[in-house]
């Protein structure tokens, strides 16, 4: 497989719309917000956005099409991205593809959801047609319960222990205390951490991801344009994604990241050491560590070992969701997997609007979606580099 | 190890009565095959006709060959625990009543992993475990991860009493109490631990044989119940209904005889009084306080069983207004089924083959007898299947009638 690389295309104007724990706006009102922010950061009018990738688990009945009729846009290049964490990886690598080919200009990518008090429920018992028949049955525990089996069984066979697991939620919750939008805005301490109650034993409280609701967004176009307009912009130096990977494993102990690092790595023409930060996919921190091993950051088999020869804070080694990740911020539906490419943006653009990571100029993005049964589906990953404006 | 279920205790007037509520029920069409399979007490999953790659979650194409032709085969369950979790917190309203909740997911030596309840004695994974497929409150069909060996008390485990209708520690009304088959399932619900029974006669004046003895038996008290007198039905219901965990509806009038053979409808009628309407009398005043104590404890209701007979799914002309009347019932007590559904109330069809009693008097064997038949019921409770097909003749004829009805029909009334 040879692909081409992505010259000449820029990533722009990384947007959040603040997060809440509830709200009783819907979907469509923070995609609005997002959308909003994005043209009038890029001084652009609403017209100029000729492209759209839409992701939100309860836009339904709608999809990205009858969102375009609400919001008054008339693209002439749509995409709807239903896959959860991986959306933003897959979002940006269908954007800069779309703008490379000359069939949009300017591709506004947005993640967003609402969270009502009795939404979160309804989402997970009909989230796909495997879980409602085969797991939601099964105590209707939600990702909760799933995360538990695969946290249960990779502390196993990789002897992990729950500090393990902590040192990653501790050092995200420490990254998050400067970052405004986080919702939890304590400190965590390990203490803390170990003695939270159990919800699907091994998880306890702050293994656990909080639902809210929020957006984000960022802007796909040609360096060009993004200089004409003034904007700081990153580069694209390599993306993978890769669906359904190891169907045949009894359990979920690796992503399609293990089957794509090579690809990826080779792409970008760098390797994990040359990152200064990385945002990963952190619904559950047994997620984070296990694609801490599939991107390549240790042999397979030895998270625990980097895991504890890292600080993984924004002003230490290997700094990890320097905004403080899902854990800390929240996972407001399938804006969560734009969390971490947002913060990215902002990071190595100059923008950030907590701690910056001292020289940041390259960063890994993942995202990670949609557990249909036993295994998360969807894995992606993508290298940003700062661009020169 | 489970401990040993206890004598539950009096209920406490003050506490609130636990209201029946239901796991999740949303199936899709394709995957309530496993559903089909758990009414009968069967383990059964999709497997390719074409390649033979065993399938699961149920699908609508194979995984491996893509062969829509996806038969449902029964399976040994034989497989390797490889993670569990204790659920501590659950979305849906019967699991937050009901947490800690432990589930596993297990590799199947067939192929596919499952997610499934775990038996409190299965060990911590890695272990053995045998799957099987049980009804769950909602009615549905789940996978249960049993130890690989039986052990004691096994079926006092808290999470798999949800799913069955064990007898142990509950009150029963058998509604018939003058036949052999309704004193051996008397003693049969006694010796599978039932609290207290209650034993219909609906004519206390007349003295059937076995009778005295079975009102000897401490757990049994004998109730005046006629099934054709509505009156009788509602005094019963007003008496002692409010109790009543499981009902055994085994009252039956059967005669010998179809339409050519005995000129007029009285006799008809009386079949039709007691094996139909006798079911609805019952339904009508049992049904409804059974429905509201559908999660009561320990102790709720949980089982309503109606003695059916194998020539409902087919007419037997020889006894042939006695088969038009058990097919009435049958498909009376899928009403009841559906009614009873949303209260957690299984309703259990038995559908014997001719059974050894005066009735059947002409009939060549194998004929079930009554101690078998009653054995069949009280497996039917503890393993919470819905269909029983008890006896070899019974098991001969579903099969006939699942292979082809039409067929089925030609040979009947060919006897």
């Amino acid at each position: 497989l040879s692909r081409s690389g992505y010259q000449g295309i820029a990533v722009a104007v990384p947007v959040t719309v603040p997060y809440v724990r509830y709200s009783i706006r819907s979907a469509h009102w923070f995609i609005a917000r997002a959308l909003s922010a994005l043209v009038e950061r890029a001084g652009l009018e609403k017209a100029a956005v000729d492209g759209a990738c839409i992701s939100g688990f309860l836009l339904f009945p709608d999809t990205a099409v009858g969102l375009m009729q609400h919001l008054g846009l008339s693209p002439r290049w749509l995409d709807h991205i239903p896959m959860g964490g991986a959306s933003a990886v897959v979002a940006l690598r269908r954007a800069l593809r779309a703008v490379q080919a000359g069939d949009a200009e300017i591709v506004a990518c947005i993640a967003g959801d609402t969270n009502h008090v009795d939404s979160f429920r309804h989402t997970i018992a009909s989230f796909s047609q495997f879980a409602r028949d085969a797991v939601y049955p099964y105590g209707a525990g939600g990702p909760n319960a799933s995360f538990a089996f695969l946290t249960d069984y990779f502390m196993r066979t990789r002897g992990a222990e729950r500090a393990d697991f902590g040192k990653l939620c501790v050092a995200q919750r420490h990254n998050a205390l400067s970052f405004p939008h986080a919702l939890f805005k304590k400190p965590l301490s390990m203490e803390e951490y170990l003695a939270a109650r159990p919800i699907a034993e091994p998880l306890h409280l702050f293994d656990c991801v909080m639902p809210c609701a929020g957006a984000e967004g960022f802007l796909v176009m040609t360096e060009e344009r993004a200089r004409a307009l003034g904007l700081p912009f990153a580069r694209v130096r390599a993306t993978v994604e890769r669906h359904n990977a190891f169907p045949d494993d009894p359990i979920q102990i690796r992503g399609g990241w293990a089957l794509e690092r090579e690809s990826l790595w080779n792409q970008a023409g760098l390797a994990p050491e040359d990152m200064n930060l990385v945002e990963l996919y952190d619904d559950y921190p047994v997620i984070t560590a296990m694609q801490l091993e599939d991107l390549g950051f240790c042999p397979s088999g030895e998270v625990v070992s980097l895991i504890r020869a890292n600080t993984f804070t924004h002003d230490g080694s290997l700094p990890l969701n320097t905004s403080g990740g899902q854990l800390s911020v929240g996972q407001a539906g399938a804006a969560g997997g734009y969390l971490g490419m947002v913060e990215g943006l902002r990071q190595i653009t100059g923008q950030s609007l907590g701690a910056r990571v001292p020289g940041a100029q390259r960063g890994l993005v993942s995202g990670f979606g949609m557990i249909n049964y036993d295994k998360g589906l969807c894995s992606g990953a993508v290298v940003l580099e700062a661009g020169q404006a | 190890m489970t401990e040993p279920l206890r004598r539950p205790k009096r209920k406490n007037p003050v506490l609130r009565t636990r209201l029946p509520v239901l796991p999740p029920w949303t199936r899709s069409r394709v995957a309530l095959g496993l559903t089909a399979a758990a009414a009968e007490g069967r383990f059964a999953l999709q497997v390719c006709a074409n390649c033979g790659a065993v399938q699961y979650p149920p699908r609508e194409a194979c995984y491996r060959c893509l062969s829509d032709r996806l038969p449902w085969r029964e399976q040994t369950g034989e497989g390797q625990l490889i993670s569990q979790t204790l659920l501590r917190h659950s979305h849906d309203i019967f699991f937050r009543e009901r947490v800690p909740w432990r589930l596993g997911m297990v590799q199947l030596d067939a192929g596919p992993t499952v997610v499934a309840h775990l038996h409190g004695d299965v060990g911590s994974p890695p272990a053995r475990v045998r799957v099987g497929a049980r009804l769950d409150k909602a009615g549905m069909g789940v996978l249960v991860g049993f130890p690989q060996k039986d052990v004691p008390n096994m079926a006092d485990d808290r999470q798999l009493r949800e799913m069955t209708c064990d007898p142990k520690y509950r009150k029963v009304l058998i509604t018939d109490g003058k036949t052999r088959v309704g004193q051996a399932l008397t003693r049969a619900v006694i010796g599978a631990g039932a609290d207290l029974v209650w034993v219909g006669h609906a004519e206390p004046w007349k003295q059937f044989p076995g009778l005295a003895e079975l009102k000897e038996l401490p757990q049994v008290s004998l109730v005046p119940l006629d099934v054709t007198d509505a009156r009788s039905v509602k005094a019963a219901a007003g008496e002692f209904g409010v109790k009543v965990d499981i009902l055994i509806n085994n009252v039956e009038l059967h005669r010998t005889s179809g339409i050519a053979a005995r000129y007029g409808t009285d006799v008809a009628r009386a079949e039709m009084e007691v094996n139909y309407l006798g079911l609805l009398r019952l339904a009508q005043e049992f049904g409804p306080v059974m429905r509201a104590r559908g999660a009561d404890g320990q102790s709720s209701a949980v089982a309503w069983v109606n003695l059916l007979s194998i020539f409902a799914l087919s007419n037997f002309h020889a006894h042939g207004t006695y088969s038009a009347s058990k097919a009435a019932a049958l498909s009376l007590a899928q009403c009841l089924r559906a009614e009873m559904q949303p209260a957690a109330v299984r309703v259990i069809n038995v559908f014997p083959g001719p059974i050894e009693d005066e009735w059947n008097q002409l009939l060549p064997p194998p004929k079930i007898a009554p101690e078998p038949l009653a054995r069949a019921v009280v497996n039917a409770l503890r393993d919470g299947v819905e269909d029983v097909y008890p006896g070899d003749v019974a098991q001969e004829w579903l099969a006939r009638w699942r292979e082809n009805p039409k067929v089925l029909e030609r040979e009947l009334a060919g006897h």
